[in-house]
């Protein structure tokens, strides 16, 4: 087949103008999101005395971080999905979270007394909270890599990373209004790691499912 | 592109007649570098043009469009070399360099695209041969098989995307 041949079909085809990849991108993370939140209202619920919670540092904070991942791991995987990426995004949305953490952490440290934060950070749900954050996510990373498929993404593995911290997110949003442990210790702890599972996950399965 | 993300048929059919040898010098001058011969500079033309197609709305349309072209072809090239076993390492900076290559080779047929082609299942291969070599319109073609046109329209998406999809899968 000659070039131009092909160039007659691909016009053919058309250029008038597919969804835009943002748009697929909102579409699967509100799927993702109401199977989630089913999930979430199923098994665990808001916690009782959330009224009273956000008065508290600590619960807005944690509030505050996970949020800010989620936000940044939209903007990155928007960004990642394309041809023409910028790898640094992908460190951009890795370290704002995490300079949040840090900071928190800090303010933590030096308001307690050192004999607390070793309690603070084993907290009493560690292991509902591994759980949670990664079941919470699964239907969101479905999602959006189903939705990522229509992307082209520069390195296919990053733009899982960057889904997988997306629904990872989502999932630690979710969680955090669920448990009672609002120490920035315990969420260092218990979410990071969770997350990360789902990032390793993502990138894991973006390396297959999103090459184009 | 602009236009022809508006629906304007034509300006898109000339881009992409602009893009394919601009696209042919860079996959020479790609292929020069790691000291292969230009057999293969047109499926990598065409692998290029169907993703530019196929792949449009990842085009962030406030951005130049080059750049975003260049990453595609970029990434369609390294794909060539590594199906055939070749450690691929494309400088970035190449960008003007390569579009001031001016003497460009004259266009041959793609190797593989011929294999993949014969790959397409009947009604699509049908279909694109009617539209690609014999030059008919959606419309025409609709009427020769007795089919809806826009049926004709899905199934030339379909037979695209397969062909791109029969690229990747081709090989060496």
């Amino acid at each position: 087949m000659k070039t131009d041949d092909l160039i007659k079909a691909i016009a053919e085809d058309g250029a008038a103008s597919a969804r835009p990849l943002s748009l697929r991108v909102l579409v699967a993370l509100g799927i993702g999101g109401l199977l989630a939140a089913a999930l979430f209202a199923q098994a665990l619920g808001v916690r009782p005395d959330i009224g009273s919670a956000m008065q508290t540092w600590r619960f807005v904070g944690k509030v505050v971080i996970t949020l800010t991942c989620f936000a940044a791991a939209l903007w990155a995987t928007a960004q990642l999905s394309r041809p023409d990426a910028e790898p640094r995004t992908a460190l951009a949305a890795f370290s704002l979270p995490m300079l949040l953490l840090g900071l928190a952490i800090g303010v933590e440290l030096a308001s307690s007394s050192a004999g607390t934060w070793s309690a603070r950070a084993m907290g009493s749900n560690s292991r509902l909270c591994l759980a949670s954050i990664t079941l919470l996510s699964v239907a969101p990373l479905v999602a959006l890599l189903v939705a990522l498929r229509a992307g082209a993404p520069r390195s296919p593995a990053m733009a899982g990373a960057a889904a997988g911290l997306l629904a990872g997110g989502l999932g630690a949003v979710l969680y955090a209004i669920h448990c009672p442990d609002d120490s920035p210790l315990f969420v260092a702890l218990w979410y990071v790691p969770a997350v990360a599972l789902v990032v390793l996950a993502g990138a894991a399965a973006g390396s297959r499912v999103l090459r184009w | 592109m602009r236009a022809g993300m508006r629906g304007d048929a034509r300006s898109y059919h000339r881009l992409l007649q602009e893009l394919a040898p601009v696209l042919r010098g860079l996959a020479s001058r790609g292929f020069a570098q790691h000291r292969l011969g230009p057999e293969d500079v047109e499926d990598v033309v065409q692998e290029t043009l169907l993703a530019v197609h196929l792949k449009r709305h990842t085009w962030d349309e406030r951005q130049p469009l080059f750049p975003w072209v260049y990453a595609i072809a970029r990434n369609k090239l390294i794909d060539n070399l590594r199906r055939r076993g070749r450690q691929a390492h494309l400088p970035i900076d190449d960008i003007g360099e390569s579009l001031a290559v001016s003497e460009l080779p004259a266009e041959m047929n793609g190797v593989d695209a011929e294999r993949v082609i014969a790959r397409l299942k009947g009604r699509q291969r049908e279909i694109v041969v009617a539209i690609s070599i014999e030059g008919a319109s959606a419309r025409q073609v609709a009427q020769r098989l007795g089919m809806t046109e826009g049926a004709v329209r899905v199934a030339l998406h379909r037979a695209l995307k397969s062909l791109a999809r029969a690229f990747r899968a081709d090989p060496p």
